[in-house]
C-alpha cells in the first residue's frame, strides 16, 4: 500500500535535485560577483546532497551539507570579506573575448560529450552479488577495519592543513 | 521507487555536465577565488560520478561512500590551504586578479 502518485512525486523531487545541481553550478561558474558565485556553489551542493540521498547514501548527503555548505562556503565567504575578489572588467578587445570564450566553450563541450558518450554507451559490467549493503553500519565497520589506516592519514592531513594554513596566513602580515 | 531514480545515465550526464561547467569556470575566471570555486565544482563532479558507479556497478557499496568521504575531507583541507594562500597573496599584491600576479613573468 503506497501513497497514490508517489512515483510521480519521487520523480519530480529527483528532477528538482538535478535541476538545482546544474543551475547552482551555472551560477557558480558564470556570475561576475564572487559572493553570488559562492551562493551558487552552496545551491549546487544542496542539490548534490539530494542526489546522494537518491543514490542510497543518506549519510553522505548529510556530510555534503555539513562540510560543503556549512564549512567550505562559509570559509570562502570569510576570504571574500578579507580580499576584494570581484571580477575585473575585461580590458581585452571584444574579438579576443569571443575567440577565447568560444574556445573554452568548445573544450568544455568536447569534455562533456566524450564523458557522456562513455558513461551512457559503454557496456559497464554489473556485479553478480553485493558483499555488503548501503547501511551506515557497513561504512563504520569498513572505516574501522579495512580503511583504518587511510582514516588516520586523513585526520593527519587535516591537522597538517590547519597548521599550514595558520602558518601561511600569519607570515604575510605586515607590522603596521 | 520511481524508475527515473534508478537510471544511471541521468547521474552520469549530470556529473559530466558539472565537470564541463567547472572546467569552463576554471578557464574563464579571472580571480583566484573564482577559480577555487570552479575547482570545487570539479570535485563535486568526481564525487557524483563515483557515487553513481558505487550505486549501480560496484559489488561493495560501502567502498564508494568511504572514498567520497575521503574526497570531502581532502577537499576541505585543500580549501583551507588555498584560502590562506589567497589571503597571503592579497596582503602582498593588494589584488587576487590572476592577471596582476605576474612577478615571475619575464
Amino acid at each position: 500500500m503506497t501513497f497514490p502518485g508517489s512515483h510521480m512525486i519521487v520523480g519530480a523531487v529527483f528532477l528538482m535535485c538535478v535541476a538545482t545541481t546544474i543551475i547552482g553550478a551555472l551560477i557558480a561558474a558564470l556570475t561576475a560577483r564572487i559572493i553570488r558565485s559562492v551562493c551558487g556553489l552552496a545551491i549546487c551542493c544542496i542539490g548534490l546532497a539530494g542526489l546522494y540521498y537518491f543514490l542510497h547514501s543518506p549519510f553522505l548527503a548529510l556530510m555534503e551539507i555539513l562540510i560543503y555548505v556549512g564549512a567550505v562556503c562559509v570559509t570562502i565567504v570569510f576570504a571574500v570579506m578579507l580580499a576584494e575578489p570581484d571580477e575585473p572588467l575585461r580590458d581585452d578587445k571584444p574579438s579576443s573575448v569571443i575567440i577565447w570564450g568560444g574556445l573554452s566553450f568548445l573544450i568544455c563541450a568536447a569534455i562533456f560529450c566524450g564523458l557522456w558518450y562513455l558513461g551512457v554507451h559503454q557496456d559497464w559490467p554489473t556485479p553478480a552479488a553485493r558483499v555488503s549493503d548501503f547501511s551506515i553500519e557497513a561504512i563504520g565497520k569498513s572505516l574501522l577495519t579495512t580503511y583504518s589506516l587511510a582514516f588516520e592519514l586523513i585526520s593527519l592531513a587535516l591537522l597538517v592543513a590547519i597548521i599550514g594554513a595558520l602558518a601561511i596566513a600569519r607570515t604575510g602580515r605586515s607590522k603596521s | 521507487m520511481s524508475p527515473l531514480v534508478n537510471r544511471p545515465d541521468i547521474y552520469f550526464t549530470t556529473a559530466a555536465l558539472l565537470l564541463a561547467i567547472g572546467v569552463f569556470g576554471l578557464l574563464r575566471r579571472r580571480t583566484l577565488i573564482g577559480m577555487l570555486i570552479s575547482g570545487e565544482l570539479i570535485f563535486a563532479a568526481a564525487s557524483l560520478n563515483l557515487m553513481a558507479f558505487n550505486r549501480f556497478r560496484a559489488p561493495d557499496p560501502a567502498v564508494g561512500q568511504i572514498f567520497v568521504l575521503f574526497i570531502m575531507g581532502l577537499a576541505a583541507a585543500e580549501i583551507a590551504i588555498a584560502l590562506s594562500i589567497i589571503i597571503a597573496v592579497y596582503r602582498n599584491y593588494r589584488s587576487v586578479k590572476t592577471k596582476e600576479l605576474s612577478e615571475l613573468n619575464g
